[in-house]
């Protein structure tokens, strides 16, 4: 016999019943990307492994310091950094686009989960994935200097989950227009791959010649990376190697993620990608 | 809320694709509480662009929708509360097995851990999967994807339940299991909707049937009154011997289609008493006697070729 009725429909309740979605979402995701890990969490490592060694020890022992700091070290914020946002994209961008593929996704649209909360849901699990692996990087980071202290850990901590959830959304809104799996590659290759490198991972933008210097300034990486290495070494790197005030760049990445996080929202109430 | 409220009320729903497709063509449709109601239609008719809005997994260009009289646009959440989805394909993750699959679909509607866990193992019970909960979906048959396609719709156990050709391809063993279970979800008080293809399948289990044609709904009535509106019935007989030559059937229009197969058009003025007592006088003997085909499928070609021969305006 039906159990639905129509009583139990008060406020508390559906934010009760929405909680439950996203916690759903949630631990899909989680397990997701513990059941594929050999997929999700040992290639970014492996990769951010290759970039110590090659830039780090190869050609870094050559160029000894960068801002007060032996390059080494210098380095790690931006490569941990570069597998948050390569991780937490990947993640939400694979994992929504094969549910949209395999039309599993209509579980969701059918359901009477809010929109904000399937979106917060698949960003819940780009940010897991982004703290598991950047966790990882750090503590890898850890064989190959002498050592690493962070100066700030809630400034270090917060700029990664930020990040992690500014690039979910990002991921979240290119699996939302992809039609086929060639478009979930595009964005990263063509797009993130370049945004990242020249986004200060290996050098502080400082360095770079006019206009280059203040071309940079208009990508949002240079924002996040910049925040990062203050959080782990503000303490120690030459003030000049500090790419951008950190309150301007906390202010820079919030304002995109409120953007962005908007006009998922207006796509998914839509049906973007979604709905014929 | 009212009590009386029908299960679904779409009032001039229409539905223009991006390509210009012209899919519903303001369509109006009532299915009552506790109904048994078949949408059937030609492919392409706009059935499954129907079922899509009412789901919301295609958008609508015009008209309206209410869910036990909640509005779909107005408060969707509280709508598709009411309503389970059973899609023509298979539409879970092939990687995760039953039980997983059937769980999360509870958490989706809201439904907490310990219930979602009771509920999930109630209806991979009651359809047969229980056994199978851990094995990944992929490695399931055809029949139990569809089986497990009903459970998952049936875990938030919705007061509206739409079928959309749930037997498509599968054998008659289970789709006769399926007709089976779909009467004893609608006896327990689950509305429920189903569009088909086999006619005989909405002839044996709907009670109320609409058929849809070029996006427009062109007939709508229960069952019984459908079916008095079908004017001949073609019946075959069955001969113990080879018919004899100038077989004299006055009145009925008939034809051989081999020596001992015999094709009678009976309308349905006229009685079948005649038929046999002609026979008999002829000393031709019936071994058995059926229908060419089913009842409600001549009268669906019958409808769905008169219709075809209207101008489609706008």
């Amino acid at each position: 016999m039906p159990s639905n009725t129509f009583a139990d429909v008060s406020l508390s309740s559906r934010l009760r019943s929405n909680l439950i979605g996203f916690q759903t979402i949630v631990i899909k995701e989680v397990t997701r990307l513990l059941r594929i890990w050999p997929q999700t969490i040992v290639p970014p490592v492996i990769t951010t492994m290759l970039y110590f060694i090659i830039f780090g020890k190869v050609i870094g022992s050559r160029l000894g310091e960068m801002g007060g700091v032996p390059y080494m070290e210098f380095i790690v914020p931006g490569l941990v950094m570069m597998s948050v946002i390569n991780s937490s994209y990947q993640n939400v961008v694979s994992s929504f686009f094969s549910s949209k593929f395999q039309r599993n996704v209509e579980e969701i649209l059918i359901s009477p989960m809010h929109n904000a909360v399937v979106l917060l849901g698949y960003m819940a699990g780009g940010i897991a994935r982004a703290m598991v692996i950047g966790t990882i990087v750090l503590l890898v980071s850890l064989f190959f200097v002498d050592t690493l202290s962070i100066y700030s850990i809630p400034i270090t901590f917060s700029v990664a989950v930020l990040t992690a959830t500014l690039f979910s959304i990002a991921g979240f809104i290119n699996a939302l227009l992809a039609r086929k799996f060639d478009d979930i590659a595009i964005v990263p290759t063509f797009v993130l791959t370049p945004l990242t490198y020249l986004g200060g991972v290996f050098y502080s933008i400082t360095l770079l010649p006019q206009p280059w210097e203040t071309v940079s300034r208009f990508n949002p990486i240079v924002y996040m990376v910049s925040a990062f290495r203050s959080g782990i070494m503000k303490d120690r790197l030459d003030p000049t190697m500090i790419d951008i005030n950190l309150g301007f760049a906390f202010a820079v990445i919030i304002l995109f993620i409120v953007g962005l996080f908007s006009l998922t929202l207006w796509m998914l109430d839509r049906g973007v990608g979604l709905r014929a | 809320m009212s009590t009386t409220a029908k299960a679904l009320e779409i009032k001039n729903l229409s539905k223009t694709y991006r390509d210009g497709t012209v899919a519903l063509r303001g369509i109006d449709l009532d299915v009552e509480e506790g109904e048994f109601f078949g949408l059937l239609g030609p492919n392409g008719a706009g059935k499954s662009t129907t079922i899509g809005i009412i789901t919301s997994l295609v958008n609508k260009t015009g008209g309206k929708i209410r869910c036990f009289g909640v509005d779909l646009d107005r408060d969707p959440a509280r709508a598709k509360r009411q309503i389970g989805l059973v899609p023509q394909e298979f539409n879970f993750n092939q990687f995760e097995p039953p039980e997983q699959i059937v769980m999360q679909q509870a958490g989706y509607y809201g439904i907490t851990r310990s219930v979602a866990r009771q509920r999930t193992e109630k209806y991979l019970r009651k359809m047969g999967l229980w056994d199978k909960r851990a094995t990944i979906a992929r490695m399931l048959s055809g029949g139990m994807k569809r089986r497990l396609m009903i459970a998952r719709a049936l875990v938030h156990e919705p007061k509206l339940l739409i079928l959309d050709e749930p037997t498509a391809g599968v054998d008659i063993d289970l789709r006769r299991a399926t007709w089976s279970l779909l009467e004893e979800i609608n006896e327990d008080g689950t509305t429920v909707i189903l569009t088909t293809h086999y006619l005989e399948e909405a002839e044996s289990l709907c009670r109320r049937i609409a058929i849809i044609d070029r996006g427009r709904v062109i007939e709508n009535t229960d069952k019984k009154s459908l079916l008095a509106k079908l004017n001949i019935e073609t019946f075959i007989f069955d001969l113990e011997s080879p018919a004899p030559a100038g077989l004299l059937l006055d009145g009925y229009s008939h034809r051989l289609t081999d020596a001992t197969t015999l094709e009678i058009d009976v309308s349905r003025e006229r009685s079948l008493n005649a038929v046999f007592e002609s026979l008999t006088q002829q000393n031709v003997n019936v071994v058995s006697m059926r229908n060419k085909a089913n009842r409600l499928e001549e009268l669906f070609v019958e409808m769905v070729e008169a219709n075809a021969s209207q101008p489609n305006n706008g």
